[in-house]
């Protein structure tokens, strides 16, 4: 390979006493494609920043094309001709592709440069295969093509370098393909390309070179990641062996959820159309697909937040009612809601308030209209020691609390009154292997005590290992349940387009 | 009743709406430049009132209407940096800032008024600015008298109008600051700076809430009291929502509310005499009640409005 694009030497980056990064070496060759890979606070969120120009660097220099470049700004990065596509993409819904694709760019004589512009945009598209409607709000465009947006402005202003965080992250597995066979083409052209992800075998399939970080330092680099085993992988990113949870063979019971004939009416995001669907006791029922097809609005249906215009649904046996959170709770009920900051806890609370917030009302917590502090820091306490969440103390302000700390919080909420059925969403989004492994341990004790889980999620491996079986949905319809003994990730990919399987 | 018709609908009623509708349309632009960049201006109805104070000062002192003028864009922009000090570079809370540049520029206003001119039985006045017949244009018939036999202020708001659309989608710097109000992360990660960008734009609104101000004092009333703006301020900040943060729309807006309100004056004084005036006076605001409720449902305000930015917050 030729000289490297861009260079990274002895990177050093504390915040107060932890060394986010420490003496990291990283390089990108022009036509590669890097992957950097790690666990949640292994320092590369840091890293990159420090190459986009967020932070400063304590120590250590940056080269690009050999020559020393000091990055302070956003805009230094973009002039060096560095990118980045961010998790939370950086656009304006409101404003037109071409507007966001021109912000910042000077215009002529006074103007904005619409006709440079459009020419500009063409000319990427034909490229890379990258096209989009200039003048359609971003607002209309999918995740997929507002991503497809993200890549498009970087190469607008002449990014050499793209940076890619977690891209994979939004997509459908059809999109996936789409993106990498793009960045393959960039690559092709001579662009460096760096790859974050946690998905190992996206990874493999996409990477010429690995970087591993571990505590802020390069833990190990691998050269051939299509021949390298996952497991290898993940070793290095733990420091030590991480063997999947064996889900042994379970005797189902009785049905504890059933869902019957669904609808709900489009108030927001996708309706139901006539679900049906049932967990028994002792099953892990998988519910794949590409989100915003209907899963919010399962999620909320089941957890009383959210009234069907039609169809019953019972739990334990018991029919549902009225659909209050209160009544489902009641009947035996539990749940992770998809997003821990705004619907799981108040996060300006103290952890021992969120943790007891579903039962508030009940006898445990209160009596004659009074809070019993004692016995909420008691119960927060007991949990805190059971599943070994890392935080100062019950009174620790919920929002303090790392992503994985937090979830084990939610889980032991829920977990301590013995819910009969549980249903979670995304139960391991944003966490890392060693604190997604711990969940799912979890959910495999629950089902060898008898408990229904429904498991709402978009990483089909993760499903493929978790659950009994898989029911997928597209468009707000269950277009297919299969056995995962027999399920294949193509299989299901090909039912989250919307084609039917066999159930 | 067409004789009270006959009276109201002439060419002295819809020079009345043009006069009206003037200081309306400054003010809403100004605080739509600013909405737009995502910071929310309260302290409009205090600016208006120290530019108009100011500019009535400087003119008065001075002799030149167009110094005073000058004055009270200065104000309004001084004004203007001061809100984008405290919203925009500090961060804080906008309506606390806001009501806090109100209650500020208002008592300041008034404090200077007694210290320069005193406590007077006749308040002093001034020669404001006189009607300039546009050569031509003003013969059109109806529309000639009405919208081109008028103060230089108000040729100046007409022209304000494309300018501020203008400038709002087909300028660089425009882009920027719908950017800044919409998404302020993703205008930086561009290398936009999102603190330059709102603070600019609140200035600029400041000074067009300036002449608001100067065209109060200096042409309608020609004199400044201390109920000189009587609300106009607040009532902007409702048309900016009824315009939809577009200065087309927003400039409709203050035309409706003037047509309104001159509607209101003709009714006071044409033989409807049974009824309180006060009944009239309320008119304008019941309208704007109204038409806010109805038109505000569907209105999308810009999306980082009330938020600041500070860049290593997620």
């Amino acid at each position: 390979m030729s000289a490297p694009l861009i260079e990274m030497r002895g990177i050093t980056k504390s915040f107060g006493a932890v060394k986010a990064n420490e003496a990291v070496d990283l390089s990108v060759a022009p036509g590669e494609i890097l992957g950097l890979l790690g666990e949640n606070g292994a320092g590369k969120t840091t890293l990159m920043n420090v190459l986009f120009g967020a932070y400063a660097p304590d120590a250590g220099e940056i080269l690009i094309q050999g020559r020393p470049v000091r990055i302070t700004s956003s805009a230094d990065a973009l002039a060096a001709g560095i990118g980045m596509v961010h998790q939370h993409f950086h656009l304006a819904p409101r404003l037109t592709v071409l507007e966001n694709l021109l912000i910042g760019i000077p215009g002529k004589t006074g103007r904005i440069d619409r006709a440079g512009g459009l020419a500009r945009l063409a000319e990427i598209g034909r490229q890379h295969g990258l096209t989009l409607d200039p003048d359609l709000p971003v607002s209309a465009l999918s995740v997929g093509e507002q991503q497809r947006l993200e890549i498009v402005k970087a190469l607008f202003r002449g990014a050499r370098l793209l940076i890619l965080d977690e891209p994979t992250a939004v997509l459908a597995p059809s999109e996936v393909d789409g993106l990498f066979s793009a960045l393959r083409s960039m690559a092709a052209q001579g662009l460096g390309i760096i790859f974050i992800s946690h998905k190992l075998n996206e990874v493999r399939a996409l990477t010429h070179r690995c970087t591993v970080l571990r505590h802020g330092r390069v833990a190990g680099r691998v050269d051939d990641p299509a021949n390298t085993t996952s497991s290898a992988m993940a070793q290095l990113m733990c420091g030590h062996e991480i063997v999947p949870p064996a889900r042994g063979p379970s005797t189902p019971g009785a049905a504890v959820l059933t869902l019957n004939g669904i609808s709900t009416s489009r108030h927001s995001g996708t309706a139901l159309r006539d679900v049906s669907l049932a967990v028994r006791a002792g099953e892990i029922l998988g519910i794949a697909g590409v989100s915003g097809n209907g899963q919010r609005a399962l999620a909320e249906v089941i957890s009383g937040v959210r009234v069907p215009d039609a169809g019953r649904m019972t739990i334990a046996g018991q029919k549902v009612s009225r659909f209050s959170p209160r009544e489902v709770q009641a009947l035996g009920l539990g749940r992770i809601p998809e997003d821990r900051m705004t619907t799981g806890l108040v996060t300006n609370l103290p952890l021992a308030d969120s943790m007891v917030l579903p039962r508030i009302g009940t006898a445990a917590f209160s009596s004659k209209g009074l809070l019993k502090p004692d016995a909420i820091r008691a119960f927060a306490e007991e949990q805190i020691k059971a599943y070994d969440i890392r935080c100062p103390g019950p009174m620790t302000r919920a929002g303090a609390l790392s992503g994985g700390n937090l979830q084990k919080a939610l889980l032991a909420r829920e977990l301590a009154f013995d819910p009969k059925v549980l249903i979670v969403s995304q139960p391991t989004r944003g966490l890392d292997i060693g604190a997604a492994r711990f969940i799912h341990e979890k959910f495999l004790d629950m089902r060898a005590k008898g408990c229904g889980i429904i498991v709402i999620g978009e990483d089909l491996e993760e499903l493929l290992v978790l659950c009994d079986r898989i029911a997928v949905m597209y468009e707000g319809r269950i277009v297919g349940t299969l056995d995962s003994a027999d399920a294949t990730i193509a299989q299901l990919g090909l039912m989250m387009t919307g084609a039917e399987g066999h159930s | 009743m067409s004789a009270v018709f006959e009276q109201i609908f002439q060419v002295g009623f819809l020079a009345a709406i043009i006069r009206i509708a003037t200081p309306l349309a400054f003010a809403t632009l100004g605080e739509m430049f600013s909405e737009r960049a995502g910071v929310l201006n309260l302290g409009i109805e205090g600016i208006m009132l120290l530019s108009a104070m100011t500019g009535f000062t400087a003119a008065s002192l001075s002799g030149s209407l167009w110094l005073g003028v000058l004055a009270a864009v200065l104000t309004g922009m001084l004004m203007g940096a001061l809100h984008a000090l405290f919203t925009v570079v500090l961060g804080l809370s906008q309506h606390v800032c806001g009501i806090g540049v109100t209650l500020f520029s208002s008592g300041l206003a008034y404090f200077l008024y007694r210290l320069i001119f005193g406590q007077q039985s006749v308040p002093p006045n001034i020669n404001g600015f006189q009607t300039l017949p546009i050569p031509i244009l003003s013969d059109i018939p109806v529309l000639g008298p009405a919208v081109f036999n008028q103060f230089a202020l108000v040729y100046m708001a007409i022209l304000a109008i494309p300018l501020a659309a203008f400038i709002l989608y087909r300028t660089p710097w425009g882009l920027s600051v719908r950017m800044v109000g919409e998404n302020p992360r993703a205008a930086d990660s561009a290398g936009v700076s999102v603190i330059a960008t709102r603070f600019q734009a609140v200035v600029l609104g400041g000074a067009l809430m300036g002449l608001a101000g100067a065209f109060l004092s200096m042409a309608q009333f020609n004199a400044f009291t201390f109920g000189v703006v009587s609300g106009r301020g607040w009532v902007a900040i409702a048309l900016v929502v009824f315009g939809r943060w577009d200065p087309w729309r927003s400039a409709g807006a203050a035309l409706l509310f003037a047509f309104v309100d001159a509607l209101q004056l003709r009714m006071q004084a044409s033989g409807l005499g049974h009824i309180p005036y006060e009944a009239f006076l309320m008119l304008p605001f019941i309208f704007t009640i109204v038409a806010m409720a109805v038109m505000s449902r569907n209105a999308v305000a810009p999306s980082a409005l009330l938020k600041p930015f500070r860049r290593e917050e997620r």
